[in-house]
């Protein structure tokens, strides 16, 4: 019998941890609150006493806390990143998340003891990757980029059971959507100096600028046109792969469509293929939306196991109201582009 | 310093690569990395070509390094990669899995731009498993390179990006296809009508970026000509001259000169018309140009 997958909800704060476990979150993966992970930002994350707390909260209700430590180490300051993965140790972490592939190291011969997960900002998208994390830092799971179709998904999995590397494999289910392979894109830093693989931050919002002429509004990053919307259409965050640009002077979103992941679909298939755990996107959004999305897919992850699974309207509707640009995607994993 | 042709990012007809590499043959680089890095569609080439090639490089003189694929996502990809690891030739590779097929095979390996190598600890563990010269994140400036080559304790040779456009992002998407409403595995190899890419412009028409099929690049050039000193001084060991479908044996040339210490005229306004940048060198955003603009 295949087992369902985990489900694994962000938290940028102590409202957030705790309504994910509320909701049935299996798993709550955090960051401390500066460089090191790729949410960085005002008003987010953890304190140490913060997190004492979390551990507390997640311990007694019998589920796991993880602490995301994926950003890349700036060079002269390694022992942030250090100390990031010492008090994730001493806090009782049950895993850390992590990119570097020197602070997995570090970590590896530090606190053999603690648990290593590789990031999605590690970018591993084959087998050989994830071995190799293995068979040198002792990686337990791997976290694998948005841009895997679930044939391919199924693939690495099957090739690491045959190879007898224990790595567990967790995939996104739920949120944003990276169009790019994650740890591989620098457009973002590109147009403003910062972007997730040193800063973790994405089209930083002090970078953004909003014009009002006319009834048009535009927005801007750094000064660079990301978006134009007219008087009637709703305005989106300018996240830069999510704009509308002119390409052979066609104007159309030339890299991606705002819109969200959603797997609710292919659960069944996921699960059967061996997916260890379902990954939720988000942990800079707002307890709220941990709520309605840990609610919704804690409900779809307990039917699946069971014949005749379906996706319900009401799961659909939930997810829908919190959904950027309020459209959902399969993305890679069903690639209708391909 | 050793200058080097850095890989083809673009796809263009058997007969121009092949005149192109012909040309290259001849031109003062040291070090030639072949091979496909951008997409397993792209085939004018096959990987017995690209042998050939280096074999031709090596007898003309220069050292050929086959550069694996920066995105690895298909059984096929990692197959391809254990075969040009087991040619003999140094080997770049841009993705852990290439590390490994490398490692496994017990050859010396280019640890490439796409491998994220950020800080001192990382370059080490890089070096521990085979790596003997390493090409800094694009994004790295002065500031940064310079601070990871103090924290290192190996010894390896650093190769910088010094002339071309960037490539900023891969995806499993093709955006070449997508621009002409085609899907990826039908995409009738619209890049090959595109030998530069394509370009991206804000809805204000300024050039922004550049569509290179599943690549997405800068569309300006990033240069480091006006900081060859600074680079120098860095200890930087050679300089990596990005192919684009024109004006290369020019720039590689001017480039040549000035590393031999000659006076070299440099006809940037003919050369990349698209514009020059240098942000990222200066650790601000890769989108200011030398003349210290911003976007």
């Amino acid at each position: 019998m295949p087992v369902p997958p985990k489900l694994v909800c962000p938290a940028g704060s102590l409202p957030a941890l705790k309504s994910a476990v509320d909701h049935g979150a299996d798993a709550v993966y955090i960051g401390f609150r500066n460089a090191t992970n790729a949410r960085n930002f005002a008003g987010l994350n953890f304190s140490d006493a913060q997190i004492e707390e979390g551990r507390a909260y997640t311990r007694q209700r019998g589920r796991e806390l993880l602490v995301a430590i994926n950003t890349y180490a700036r060079a002269g300051e390694t022992a942030l990143w250090r100390r990031a993965v010492d008090r994730a140790a001493e806090l009782g972490a049950d895993a850390v998340i992590l990119a570097d592939l020197g602070l997995m190291d570090y970590a590896h011969r530090t606190h053999p003891q603690l648990r290593l997960h590789l990031s999605v900002q590690g970018s591993a998208t084959n087998a050989a990757a994830i071995t190799m994390a293995h068979e040198c830092f002792g990686v337990r799971r791997a976290v694998l980029p948005r841009v895997l179709t679930l044939p391919q998904v199924a693939h690495v999995i099957k090739v690491l059971a045959q190879d007898n590397v224990p790595v567990e494999i967790e995939v996104f289910g739920f949120g944003s959507l990276c169009v790019m392979a994650e740890g591989r894109c620098l457009l973002s830093s590109y147009a403003t100096g910062e972007a997730p693989n040193l800063h973790g931050v994405c089209s930083p919002a002090s970078f953004v600028r909003w014009e009002n002429q006319d009834g048009t509004t535009r927005a801007r990053l750094n000064g660079i046109l990301i978006d134009s919307f007219a008087p009637d259409e709703p305005a989106g965050y300018p996240t830069l792969c999510k704009g509308r640009f002119v390409v052979d002077g066609a104007t159309y979103y030339a890299l991606e469509e705002p819109t969200s992941l959603n797997t609710l679909a292919i659960l069944p298939e996921l699960m059967k293929v061996g997916v260890a755990a379902i990954k939720v996107e988000g942990r800079q959004r707002s307890p709220a939306y941990v709520s309605a999305v840990t609610g919704t897919l804690r409900a779809a992850l307990d039917a699946v196991a069971k014949p005749g699974y379906s996706v319900k309207s009401a799961w659909t509707h939930a997810l829908e109201r919190v959904s950027e640009g309020h459209q959902q995607t399969l993305g890679a994993y069903s690639r209708p582009w391909r | 310093m050793k200058l080097t042709l850095g890989p083809m990012l673009y796809y263009w007809p058997r007969s121009q690569l092949l005149a192109f590499y012909e040309a290259a043959l001849e031109w003062p680089v040291d070090i030639v990395y072949l091979g496909e890095t951008v997409c397993a569609r792209r085939h004018e080439l096959r990987t017995a070509d690209w042998l050939a090639l280096a074999e031709r490089f090596r007898d003309a003189g220069k050292t050929p390094v086959l550069s694996s694929q920066a995105l690895l996502e298909s059984a096929s990809d990692s197959n391809l990669l254990g075969r040009l690891a087991a040619s003999g030739y140094l080997v770049e590779a841009n993705d852990l899995g290439a590390v490994k097929v490398a490692r496994d095979a017990g050859v010396g390996f280019v640890a490439g731009p796409h491998l994220n190598i950020y800080n001192g600890p990382m370059l080490d563990w890089m070096a521990a498993a085979g790596a003997v010269c390493w090409l800094p994140p694009l994004e790295l400036g002065h500031d940064a390179i310079a601070a990871v080559l103090a924290e290192k304790t190996c010894r390896i040779q650093t190769e910088v990006f010094a002339h071309g456009r960037l490539p900023l992002a891969f995806s499993a998407r093709c955006f070449t296809a997508r621009h002409y409403g085609l899907n990826k595995d039908e995409c009738e190899f619209k890049c090959m009508e595109h030998p530069d890419g394509l370009l991206m412009e804000t809805q204000e028409g300024k050039p922004f970026l550049r569509l290179n099929g599943i690549q997405t690049q800068s569309a300006a050039c990033h240069t480091l000509w006006h900081h060859l000193d600074e680079v120098r001084e860095l200890g930087v060991d050679s300089l990596r001259i990005s192919p684009q479908s024109q004006y290369t044996p020019e720039i590689v040339a001017a480039f040549a000169a000035r590393l031999a210490g000659n006076e070299a005229q440099a006809d940037w306004a003919t050369w990349n018309r698209e514009g020059l940048v240098d942000g990222y060198w200066r650790g601000t955003a890769g989108i200011a140009d030398p003349q210290g603009a911003e976007a």
